[in-house]
């Protein structure tokens, strides 16, 4: 266990765990857009950067992959911090000025508009739905292309992903909901592409693409008719 | 080449080496660096070559092609041994007349000396040339030794020397104190303690241990990492060789751009040959000690310089930095302890090995010690690379060693550090060089790029230019990075466009602090340092931009405009000739007009005027 002090508060917290978690469990909330306990830490939005002084040293880091140590002293809300996260929340607000989630967090940080000319671009590029696909359903059948400011997620060469499974998750995970997922006609699109769904043999409801399916049943070792017929009428 | 079994054999192997050549016998020294090289060196060797052959001189004369002396302005250069005679700007013409001259009637050639600017002097030997005199090339000044391509050459300087002394007897802890008490430290930018980062991967958790050569060199203007690798493999090598001993670690690996080809065949070459010579791989030097590097050629992004982005690269995915919460020497690469440092660091440590931390002490300034090379460029007489002890002024490097400013022109900021850098201001000039006087003034030292700018630099312009530089080499991974140096920029645009306005500079300084603050790696952390630097010392050129519209430097376009002084100007229609736009009339013997509005502003009439007659308002 680690004795650390959060804005002026003592508190413990088993080694390992995050200022992130740890703050949050003293009902200190950091804003966070990159950040998911499904996935690894990333630190890349850097809306949740926070000031630590450990001995004689004090410096900035983000609270969502720095972990504590007995002794640390965080400041979540002084001025320096403060000056970051309005400067990264007006920065995201340029490529997506309207987003309830990023409203929110430049509301609580008493900004209105973003000062910057803004681009609309949608994606805040968290890398969340990319993580996603690599580290929870391991298909990787999307990534990042180019870098800088001309950084975007997309499928290999923008082309049809043959890795991709159509299971959504991307489009779930997304805290901006960019990501265009569609159903029609026992199809669904996303990523530029139409998956077949599959039909349940019971209640004869499309239920789940049929590419997913067959990857979950793979995965499992699952017989070839596991999921002809859908959860709901098992 | 048979294996050498033990330090003694390798002492024995020097000795026979030194033993066999004849000081006295005639050498001629070619420079084949890459800047050489460019001025067309290659066809130069092959005529040396030829006429040697031809005047059946072969067993009486060695030719030996070396990596770069370092006065690059003046190339192609050439030295004879053993008198050290002088050559510069040699012509293929020039040939024939110094084999027949100097060669073999023994006569110097007045018209291939150097002429110093100062005095009017011819000067003969390499090491009078005021360019070289005032330098301290501890490291560098092998490079001129030796054929980089011949381990031979380098053992007959006593290289490997130091690897025998390490493993004839000395502890890894007692050559990790030595390189302590030396106070080397780092010189790929951060400056952190050599010694200690040896230590703390040494002491780190783990059975194998990384040790890697950063020659990701990147900065704009920057090449003696390359200059380096090029002249003398052999000596980063022999570095990592007593740094894995040191460390306790088995594989090593040199991370090298790919767009250094020369430098990526030189260091080929060196590692094979030191493999075959047993100073490589399993039982170095007959010992229980096992080594060998591998050579990871990059892809050219700058980001890759960084520590945890050149993990990742050679690990084989994409080069991103992440957050380094835990240290490289406890998890870096492989997640394995990693000492990661440096061409010109590891270059150091047989230098300090050889001639002891007490002589190493001895140079440079309290904090700082021992030599740094910078590559001197820009505007500047002597552009080239320069090695100097820590400590010394700019204003020595820059007039004493660079010889001024081209064109008697007016000295108006240098540079350091690259593009994470600062632009240092006149006043600043008698401040000695070391890491923390350089960073105490808001600049730093990187990896020894310096850039010498003169009055018709625009200083709005320089930190739009390394602004430009940076978001191209974002990796795109971190908001701050990624968007606030773009918005900084966009900032830039408008003020050199004419449309800036009073509250942007306090925006850009508010701006830049926290895009250094909130960053994930270095890169974003120290981009905004050339705006912030040049806003605290020519802030000045920031506000006329922006209050009076004008570029004091003359080259903001939208600010600027040309015409031509008719009193000065002679009607001699240079300017007409040169200008791509046909925006020049007149007749000629009478003065010319420039037509605004087919202007371009590209300046050509401006260069092509002997007569001082363009004027920019």
């Amino acid at each position: 266990m680690a004795i650390v002090t959060i804005d002026g508060r003592k508190t413990e917290a088993p080694l390992g765990t995050t200022i992130m978690e740890a703050a949050r469990e003293i009902n200190i909330h950091i804003p966070s857009l990159c950040s998911n306990e499904e996935l690894n830490p990333y630190g890349a939005c850097r809306i949740c950067m926070v000031e630590i002084t450990q001995g004689s040293r004090t410096r900035m880091v983000a609270s969502c992959i720095y972990e504590v140590a007995d002794g640390l002293e965080v400041k979540t809300s002084s001025e320096r911090v403060l000056k970051v996260r309005r400067l990264v929340i007006e920065l995201l607000l340029a490529r997506n000025p309207n987003h309830p989630a990023l409203t929110k967090i430049a509301r609580g940080l008493g900004i209105e508009n973003t000062s910057f000319p803004i681009d609309f671009k949608g994606c805040i590029l968290c890398g969340q739905c990319v993580r996603t696909c690599q580290e929870v359903v391991g298909a990787l059948a999307i990534g990042f292309e180019s870098r800088g400011n001309t950084r975007k997620v997309t499928t290999p060469f923008g082309e049809s992903s043959p890795d991709c499974i159509a299971c959504g998750a991307c489009a779930f995970i997304c805290p901006v909901q960019v990501i265009f997922m569609e159903e029609k006609d026992g199809m669904r699109k996303i990523w530029d592409t139409e998956f077949p769904l599959q039909k349940c043999n019971k209640c004869g409801q499309y239920f789940a693409p049929k590419k997913q399916l067959e990857y979950f049943r793979k995965i499992a070792n699952l017989p070839e008719d596991h999921f002809d017929t859908c959860i709901g009428c098992r | 080449m048979k294996k050498i079994k033990s330090p003694q054999e390798l002492k024995r192997l020097q000795d026979q080496i030194q033993n066999s050549r004849d000081p006295e016998k005639p050498c001629i020294t070619i420079c084949a660096g890459t800047g050489c090289l460019a001025y067309g060196t290659q066809k130069l060797i092959d005529s040396i070559k030829a006429e040697i052959k031809k005047q059946k001189l072969d067993k009486k004369v060695d030719i030996r092609t070396s990596g770069c002396h370092g006065f690059c302005e003046r190339g192609p250069l050439i030295v004879i041994h053993p008198q050290k005679i002088f050559y510069q700007q040699v012509k293929l013409d020039d040939v024939a007349e110094i084999i027949q001259e100097t060669i073999i009637n023994g006569k110097t050639i007045d018209r291939l000396f150097y002429t110093d600017s100062a005095s009017g002097n011819k000067i003969i030997h390499e090491d009078e040339v005021p360019f070289y005199r005032k330098q301290m090339r501890i490291i560098f000044g092998m490079n001129g030794q030796i054929d980089p391509a011949s381990i031979e050459d380098y053992l007959a300087i006593g290289g490997y020397s130091a690897l025998g002394k390490v493993l004839g007897g000395m502890k890894p802890e007692a050559v990790i104190e030595e390189i302590k008490e030396a106070n080397l430290r780092g010189r790929g930018g951060g400056g952190f303690p050599t010694g200690r980062k040896w230590e703390s991967t040494k002491n780190a958790k783990g059975d194998l241990k990384y040790i890697i050569c950063n020659a990701d060199e990147g900065d704009p203007g920057a090449y003696m990492d390359r200059s380096l690798l090029e002249g003398n493999p052999h000596s980063i090598l022999e570095g990592m060789i007593i740094g894995a001993y040191a460390i306790g670690s088995s594989e090593g690996y040199i991370y090298v751009r790919n767009e250094y080809p020369l430098a990526v065949n030189n260091i080929t070459i060196a590692i094979k040959t030191a493999r075959e010579m047993g100073l490589l791989g399993k039982k170095i030097l007959g010992s229980n000690f096992n080594f060998d590097i591998k050579i990871n050629r990059g892809g050219g992004a700058f980001v890759c310089g960084e520590s945890s982005a050149l993990f990742a690269s050679i690990e084989g995915r994409v080069g991103e930095p992440r957050a380094k919460y835990v240290h490289a020497t406890d998890r870096g690469l492989y997640d394995r302890p990693t000492c990661l440092n440096n061409v010109e660091t590891w270059a150091n440590v047989p230098l300090i090995i050889n001639k002891g931390a007490k002589w190493y002490q001895g140079i440079g300034t309290e904090n700082s010690k021992g030599t740094k090379i910078f590559s001197l460029v820009g505007k500047i007489n002597n552009t080239g690379l320069v090695e100097v002890p820590m400590g010394i002024t700019l204003k020595e490097i820059i007039y004493e060693i660079g010889g001024g400013i081209p064109g008697g022109r007016k000295f108006k900021a240098v540079q350091t550090g690259g593009p994470s850098g600062g632009c240092i201001p006149e006043k600043l000039l008698e401040m000695p060089v070391d890491f923390d006087e350089l960073a105490k003034i808001g600049s730093m030292m990187g990896s020894g790029g310096m850039i010498v700018m003169d009055d018709r630099n625009c200083m709005v312009d320089v930190a739009k230019y390394f602004l430009k530089f940076l978001e191209g080499e974002s990796c795109g991974k971190c908001t701050p990075c990624r968007e606030g140096v773009l918005q900084m920029r966009l900032i830039l645009d408008r003020i050199t466009e004419g449309k800036g306005e009073e509250k942007d500079l306090g925006r850009l300084e508010e701006m830049g602090q926290a895009i250094i603050d909130g960053s994930l790696c270095a890169l974003g952390g120290t981009a905004p340092n050339p705006v912030l630097s040049t806003l605290k010392y020519f802030r000045d050129e920031y506000e006329a931009h922006i209050r009076d519209k004008k570029c004091p430097a003359g080259v903001c376009k939208s600010l600027i405009t040309y015409s031509i002084d008719k009193e000065a100007c002679t009607g001699c229609r240079a300017c007409a000739r040169a200008c791509p736009s046909d925006a020049i009339a007149g007749e000629k013997k009478e003065p010319h007009t420039i037509d605004l509005i087919k202007c371009i502003k590209c300046g050509a009439c401006l260069e092509s005027c002997k007569f001082d007659a363009i004027i920019i308002t």
